[in-house]
C-alpha cells in the first residue's frame, strides 16, 4: 500500500474512532461501509417491529426485570452481590456492552459478555458458574445490554483479540455444513433478497440478547449463530464454544457504529 | 423471575377508561411439542386471568394454547377512585401467579 | 353449507402471496375490515346455538403476514356507544385451523367505555380468526380475519 494511502485510510479510522469514541485502531477497510449498515430491525415485520418499539410490550423486559433483581442480590461464598462492587448498573455498565467480545487478560482469552458475566460470578462473587441460555445469565445479560441500549458497537480487534478476530472472520467467509454455504453468502451478498417470505438480513448481532418469537423466549447471540448453522446443516459448536465468541467479535467489528438494541425482538 | 411486567399510567382521569399492560411469564406450553428424546412434553397453560380494581373484578379472560408464551394482555379499566389493581392467574397444573399496581385518579 | 373451497377469491390470493417472489413486505392492515360471511368452525356453531350475529361493530386485527405463527400481535374491539344502552360483556375468539379452536374470551364483568383488548396468539397455520362479541341484551356482532403464516426460511434446532 503506498503511503498516502495509508495515511487516507488511517485519517479516516480515526475520524470515525473519535467521532463514535470506538477504539478502532485498525486501520482495515470495513466490510458494510458505514451508511449501509442496517440493523435486523429494518427486515423484520411490522409486529416484531411493534413488540420492540414498546418497553411494556417487549417480551425481553421480563429478563431484564430478573436481571435487575439478581444484579442487587447478594449470592456466591464472598456475599456480594453485583451492585456491590458495581454500584448502580445504569452508571457503571453504561457502554459495556457495546465494547464486547472484548479480550481479557485474566481470563487469557476473548469473552463475550456471557463469558465475562460468568466470570465475574466465579471468581469475584464465588458463586456456582451459570450455564450459558440459563435463565439467570441470561437475565444478567440483558440487564446489563441494555445499559448500552442506543450506544454504538464498538470493539478492539487488535492486539490480543486480533488472532480470535482473523478466526472469526475465516469461518465467517468459509463453506459450512450440508448446504455448503457461508455466512458471507446470504448475509453479505444476499442481503435484503427473499428466502422463502423472509428478507435475508446483514446477519448483525447488536440486537441480542433478543426474545426470538420462534423460541418464545429471550436467547443469546451465540444461540441464533447455532440456529444459523443448524439452518444450513452444520454442525454446531457447543454453546461457549471458542469459535462462537471468535465469530461473535467478528461479527461485532462488522457492525461498528450500529446502534445496540438489546433486548431485541426478532422473528 | 418476576411474574410479570405491568405498565399503567402514573395518573389517571376519574371516569375515564386507562390502559393497563400485562406480561406475564409463562410458557404456555400446547402440549403439541416433544422433547429431544421424542417425549411429549404436556400441556400447561394460563387458563384464567383475573383483574381485579379495588376488589372487584374489572376484567377476566380464559385463556388457551392459542394465546403464545408469555401472554400479553392489554386492556381498560375504569377508576373512580385512587387504588389497587389486583392480577391473579392460574394455570393447568393449579399454580397461582399474581401480581398488583397501584392506580392513582388525578 | 359448503363452500367451493378452490374458488373462493381468498385462496388464489394466497396462493399468489404465498410464492416466494411475490410475497412484499405488507404492512399492518386489518386483514379483513368487514367479513361477508364467517368461516364454519364447529365450535363456533356450538356458541352460536342456532343465533346469527351481525357482522358490524366489531373490530378484529391482525397482520396480513404473521411475522412467526408462534406470537402474532392480535386487537379485538368493540365499537360504541355503550351506555345508555347495551354494553359488551364478553369476546370470544376462535380459530379456523388450530388444534384447539377456543382460543381465548374475554370477559367484561363492569361496564367499560372502551371494549378493546390486544393480546397475541398462536396460529397453527394461515387460517381466519372469528371474534364473537356479546352484549348485555344477548345481541351477538361479530368479524373474521385471515392471517397467512409461513415457515421460516431457515430452521431453529436450538
Amino acid at each position: 500500500m503506498r503511503v498516502p494511502q495509508v495515511v487516507a485510510i488511517s485519517i479516516a479510522a480515526i475520524a470515525i474512532g473519535a467521532v463514535f469514541g470506538a477504539a478502532l485502531a485498525s486501520a482495515q477497510e470495513r466490510a458494510l461501509p458505514l451508511p449501509a449498515l442496517r440493523s435486523g430491525i429494518t427486515f423484520a415485520g411490522s409486529d416484531v417491529r411493534a413488540m420492540q418499539a414498546d418497553d411494556a410490550s417487549n417480551p425481553g423486559f421480563l429478563w431484564v426485570e430478573s436481571g435487575e433483581k439478581l444484579w442487587n442480590a447478594t449470592t456466591g461464598a464472598a456475599g456480594k452481590s453485583c451492585a456491590s462492587c458495581h454500584g448502580d448498573a445504569r452508571a457503571s455498565m453504561r457502554g459495556v456492552a457495546a465494547r464486547y467480545p472484548r479480550f481479557d487478560a485474566t481470563a487469557g482469552t476473548v469473552q463475550d459478555l456471557e463469558a465475562r458475566i460468568g466470570d465475574c460470578r466465579v471468581r469475584r462473587q464465588q458463586a456456582p458458574p451459570l450455564a450459558r441460555e440459563s435463565e439467570e445469565l441470561l437475565s444478567l445479560t440483558a440487564y446489563v445490554a441494555l445499559q448500552s441500549r442506543g450506544l454504538p458497537t464498538g470493539v478492539t480487534i487488535d492486539g490480543p483479540a486480533r488472532a480470535a478476530f482473523e478466526r472469526g472472520r475465516a469461518f465467517y467467509e468459509a463453506r459450512h455444513g450440508q448446504m455448503n454455504i457461508a455466512c458471507a453468502q446470504c448475509h453479505e451478498q444476499n442481503w435484503g433478497k427473499r428466502l422463502l417470505s423472509e428478507t435475508m438480513s446483514q446477519g448483525h448481532g447488536n440486537a441480542f440478547p433478543a426474545y426470538r418469537l420462534e423460541w418464545q423466549s429471550l436467547g443469546s447471540l451465540q444461540r441464533r449463530l447455532r440456529a444459523c448453522l443448524f439452518g444450513i446443516r452444520a454442525e454446531m459448536p457447543p454453546p461457549g464454544a471458542p469459535e462462537l465468541t471468535d465469530l461473535e467479535l467478528y461479527l461485532a467489528w462488522r457492525a461498528q457504529g450500529l446502534p445496540l438494541e438489546a433486548p431485541g425482538v426478532r422473528r | 423471575m418476576p411474574d410479570a411486567r405491568i405498565s399503567v399510567p402514573p395518573s389517571v382521569a376519574r371516569g375515564k377508561p386507562f390502559e393497563v399492560r400485562i406480561i406475564i411469564r409463562h410458557a404456555m406450553e400446547t402440549g403439541y411439542r416433544t422433547d429431544e428424546s421424542g417425549k411429549s412434553i404436556p400441556r400447561n397453560v394460563i387458563k384464567t386471568f383475573t383483574c381485579r380494581y379495588n376488589g372487584d373484578v374489572v376484567f377476566s379472560a380464559r385463556l388457551s394454547s392459542g394465546i403464545a408464551a408469555n401472554p400479553y394482555l392489554r386492556f381498560f379499566v375504569t377508576a373512580k377512585d385512587s387504588g389497587q389493581l389486583a392480577f391473579e392467574w392460574v394455570d393447568d397444573n393449579g399454580v397461582r401467579g399474581g401480581d398488583s399496581a397501584a392506580v392513582t385518579v388525578a | 353449507m359448503t363452500t367451493n373451497l378452490q374458488s373462493r377469491p381468498s385462496r388464489t390470493r394466497r396462493r399468489l402471496l404465498q410464492s416466494a417472489a411475490a410475497v412484499a413486505l405488507v404492512p399492518w392492515l386489518p386483514a379483513n375490515a368487514a367479513a361477508d360471511e364467517l368461516p364454519e368452525i364447529p365450535a363456533l356453531t356450538a356458541f352460536l346455538a342456532g343465533r346469527k350475529p351481525r357482522l358490524a361493530r366489531v373490530h378484529l386485527t391482525l397482520p396480513q403476514l404473521a411475522d412467526n405463527g408462534q406470537t402474532v400481535p392480535m386487537k379485538v374491539s368493540v365499537d360504541g356507544p355503550f351506555a345508555p344502552g347495551p354494553r359488551v360483556t364478553a369476546i370470544n375468539l376462535f380459530s379456523e385451523a388450530n388444534p384447539v379452536p377456543e382460543m381465548a374470551v374475554f370477559e367484561f364483568p363492569v361496564a367499560v367505555d372502551r371494549a378493546e383488548v390486544d393480546s397475541r396468539v398462536r396460529l397453527a397455520t394461515t387460517q381466519r380468526i372469528v371474534a364473537v362479541a356479546t352484549m348485555s341484551d344477548g345481541a351477538l356482532y361479530a368479524t373474521a380475519a385471515e392471517v397467512i403464516v409461513t415457515i421460516a426460511g431457515c430452521m431453529d434446532g436450538t
